[in-house]
């Protein structure tokens, strides 16, 4: 303590019931270790007082409740220090008094103590479903955090965009499931003892859904007619952007899940895996005028919340209410809350959800210049970050291709799902659209290069890819709305039969199916995502909308890996084969010319005759072959790969282009063989016979190599 | 918490009892740092410790990294499940070496 006695700001100036304290410091904004004490502060812009209330944790009333006097206010920010206080037990809160007045906006009730915007660990869900206190006087309480944790040498590993592979899932469902195998089940430390299996399967990203704290409790009901309770299971509703999910933490109960989430983060960088976050910043748990008053309805409602003339909340995210994300102070809170995760958590990147929300206006038009979307491009901590969006919201704004991108932001590409669904189950008139698709949609990214769109054909919304070929209908039910919640346009086809068969014909057109779409993801140029278990086949028994659900429709059922082994290893050795193959991972758009004199282009279009696509309405082949000269644009060597997509139902005799003398054709993969036959592995290729043929199975991909 | 500190053979055992955390983590921080600052071999039983928290995972920590940067050497004895859980959990448990008896923690400098 010595180092610090001669500072001023150690000693109290104020004692109030035994407690002491003094005037803060405004910035940062929260509740910050300082000397002997806690430095809090916090900013309402029309509350007429508040007091910082103290409790011990777990305790019903608090143990101190300290007005903060006029003077330690400095524009709209009240701020002091309190002396000894115990760092591990403290929980704290505040309340605002002020008008309740919805028509002038404001919604201030002094009866509610409220938690911290800023505060960086919430009390009250400390394990996943505890039974709450529903009478708790404060139910979701503000903590205080160590933010000392030793990285060692550890940073965010700034693993070029082109070369992910991301991985889909969501913390919990990951290893609840009784087969997982692992000790702690449905947590962060779960993840990290499935290390190895990510390693195996050759992903190098994970993106989480959402771990910032949540009330899995929020909307929770029982099912009529199974009694089933329920949740908010995926935690699309945030409570609080700066805190980690406590109950995803095997040390929740102890609070140390900050340093749990960061030894697991730390792990996966060692394993040279990043970490995406799935990020909410469209709304917050609090709901619209009925919803409970938790944190920003009671500190700031018009600054926090989007608001209509007459008070309400727009409701541009589907959930009841709309975050102010353009008000320059909300603005500076996802700003803030970016740039912790990215610097105190070593977070690698951010799919942000509905982001399209993010560049409305405080009115909700859409902006041409949207200022938190630029900030967040152009902020020097998250220089180095991934920005994803979700470029629409539920306010019927689709913005794929047209998201204000400032040179850094990149889509989960919607157009590239819709367009390979369709394709797989054989509708017409795709090839041209499919060929934008697979080169990494040009059309709608002309100027953004082909890394701006983030592939995927699946993702936590909507079917599983086994599901996608399962079921032609979703079979919502279980989610208690009559069927009528989750996506109608699933561009799905059951391969002959709505679920589960024993028909050997279906079930192996099936797994064909899977092979192909795995297969058309891993050589398509942009960034490839795969939800969690689609290698392995995983099935939520055709419900495409399971966010409520805390059992087998989302736990991954790891028994899968071996009963759908041929899936397990033929994504596993696409994965690898794109890893292996620069060509696949341009940065840039192919320009369809043959820049580095190799011969080829560096990409050419085929269909059963080589050099002749077929782009009428009718064709449902295609065919690309891709020049190794290119590859990284031409900053990289790898060898010539020709891939050929049938999604006819019979047989096609294709014509091959003629390689340069010296040079052969060698099949490595072909889905319409029947595993293991399927692939062959990394420079094990089978030389083929007839050089200048090939026949292409019903509904079949066939990757060729040349070399 | 009851901390007895001895000197074995140029190493120092630490026994600690009881709970560390917030309420005990600065009292056993100012009892063994004098000690700790003078030496390079450091035996840390924690037989009788039934929970150790974020502040008192810290103070081990503080332990390690004054050790180390005089490249000595930090063990830890008595470890229970429970701990060596949460330890492994919040990743603490890297910096140590952890032996399962006195004997061969001593036999470990």
């Amino acid at each position: 303590m010595a180092e610090f006695d001669t500072r001023i700001d150690f000693y109290p100036t104020h004692e109030f019931k035994g407690i002491k304290y003094r005037r803060g410091h405004v910035l940062p904004f929260g509740a910050t270790m300082v000397p002997n004490g806690v430095n809090f502060s916090i900013y309402s812009s029309a509350a007429t007082s508040c007091t910082l209330v103290l409790f011990e944790k777990n305790a019903e009333q608090p143990f101190a409740e300290i007005p903060f006097p006029k003077e330690f206010m400095i524009g709209n920010v009240y701020s002091m220090i309190v002396f000894d206080l115990d760092y591990e037990t403290l929980e704290y809160g505040y309340r605002m008094d002020g008008p309740f007045k919805p028509k002038t906006w404001h919604r201030f009730d002094k009866s509610k103590i409220l938690s911290d915007p800023y505060a960086k660990a919430i009390g009250g869900r400390d394990t996943w479903l505890a039974p709450p206190n529903w009478d708790k006087l404060y139910p979701f309480r503000s903590r205080l955090v160590f933010e000392d944790f030793d990285w060692e040498e550890d940073k965010p590993l700034e693993t070029p965009i082109e070369d992910l592979i991301i991985y889909e899932m969501h913390v919990r469902s990951f290893t609840m499931h009784s087969t997982s195998g692992v000790k702690f089940k449905g947590t962060f430390t779960g993840i990290k003892e499935k290390i190895p299996y990510l390693l195996d399967l050759g992903i190098n990203c994970i993106e989480l859904m959402p771990i910032y704290e949540f009330d899995e409790y929020e909307h929770s009901k029982k099912d009529p007619e199974t009694g089933e309770l329920l949740l908010n299971y995926w935690g699309y509703s945030t409570l609080n952007f700066f805190a980690p999910k406590s109950g995803y933490a095997a040390s929740g109960k102890f609070g140390m899940q900050v340093d749990e989430l960061k030894t697991l983060i730390k792990e996966l960088h060692k394993n040279r895996i990043e970490v995406i976050l799935d990020v909410v910043f469209n709304h917050t748990a609090e709901g619209d005028h009925r919803g409970p008053t938790i944190s920003f309805k009671g500190i700031d409602n018009k600054t926090y919340y989007m608001l209509t003339p007459e008070g309400y909340y727009y409701n541009f995210s589907g959930t009841g209410n709309t975050l102010n994300c353009n008000h320059p102070i909300v603005r500076n809170m996802v700003l803030d809350c970016l740039r912790y995760w990215a610097s105190e958590y070593h977070i690698d990147g951010f799919r942000f959800d509905l982001a399209t929300i993010l560049g409305r206006s405080q009115e909700g038009s859409p902006l041409s210049n949207p200022p938190l979307l630029e900030s967040l491009a152009y902020d020097p901590v998250l220089a180095k970050c991934k920005l994803i969006a979700e470029a629409w919201d539920a306010g019927g704004l689709y913005q794929v291709g047209s998201f204000p991108c400032y040179g850094r932001w990149a889509e989960w590409n919607g157009k590239y799902r819709d367009t390979v669904r369709k394709f797989l189950k054989g509708d017409e008139g795709i090839v041209g659209d499919l060929s934008q698709r697979i080169q990494g949609s040009p059309d709608i990214y002309r100027s953004r290069g082909a890394t701006a769109g983030i592939n995927f054909i699946t993702c936590h919304d909507g079917f599983t890819l086994y599901d996608m070929v399962a079921y032609n209908q979703k079979h919502n039910e279980a989610n208690g709305e009559n069927n009528l919640d989750g996506n109608n346009d699933n561009y799905s086809w059951n391969c002959g039969w709505e679920g589960e068969t024993n028909d050997d014909y279906v079930n192996t057109l099936r797994h064909k199916q899977i092979k192909n779409a795995l297969a058309i993801l891993m050589v398509s140029q942009g960034v490839p995502m795969i939800l969690m278990g689609d290698e392995m086949g995983r099935t939520k028994y055709g419900n495409n909308n399971t966010y409520c659900h805390d059992n087998e429709l989302n736990w991954l059922n790891w028994e899968l890996k071996e009963m759908n082994a041929d899936l397990f290893n033929f994504a596993k050795h696409i994965i690898n084969f794109r890893r292996n193959h620069p060509i696949f991972r341009n940065k840039d758009h192919f320009s369809n010319t043959d820049y580095m004199n190799t011969g080829f282009s560096d990409i050419s279009f085929h269909g059963t005759k080589s050099w002749q696509a077929d782009w009428s309405s009718s064709s449902r082949v295609f065919s690309f072959m891709l020049d190794g000269g290119h590859a990284k644009n031409g900053n990289s060597c790898d060898d010539i790969i020709y891939v050929a997509l049938n999604m006819y139902w019979e047989s096609i005799f294709i014509e091959i282009p003629r390689l340069p003398e010296g040079k052969y054709w060698h099949v490595s993969v072909n889905t319409d063989m029947p595993s293991p036959f399927d692939f062959h592995s990394l420079s094990d290729e089978s030389r083929i016979e007839d050089q200048l043929h090939f026949i292409a199975g019903p509904r079949s991909v066939i990757i060729l190599i040349g070399k | 918490m009851n901390v007895i500190i001895k000197t074995s053979r140029n190493i120092v055992i630490i026994t600690i009892e009881g709970s560390i955390d917030s309420k005990t983590a600065g009292n056993l921080q100012s009892q063994i740092m004098e000690t700790v600052a003078k030496t390079n071999n450091v035996l840390l039983d924690l037989s009788g410790v039934g929970y150790i928290s974020s502040a008192g995972l810290r103070v081990l920590l503080m332990i390690y990294r004054q050790i180390k940067s005089k490249n000595g050497k930090v063990i830890l004895v008595g470890v229970s499940e429970e701990i060596r859980d949460v330890m492994s959990i919040t990743g603490f448990i890297n910096f140590f070496e952890i032996t399962n008896t006195l004997e061969n923690a001593i036999n470990s400098f």
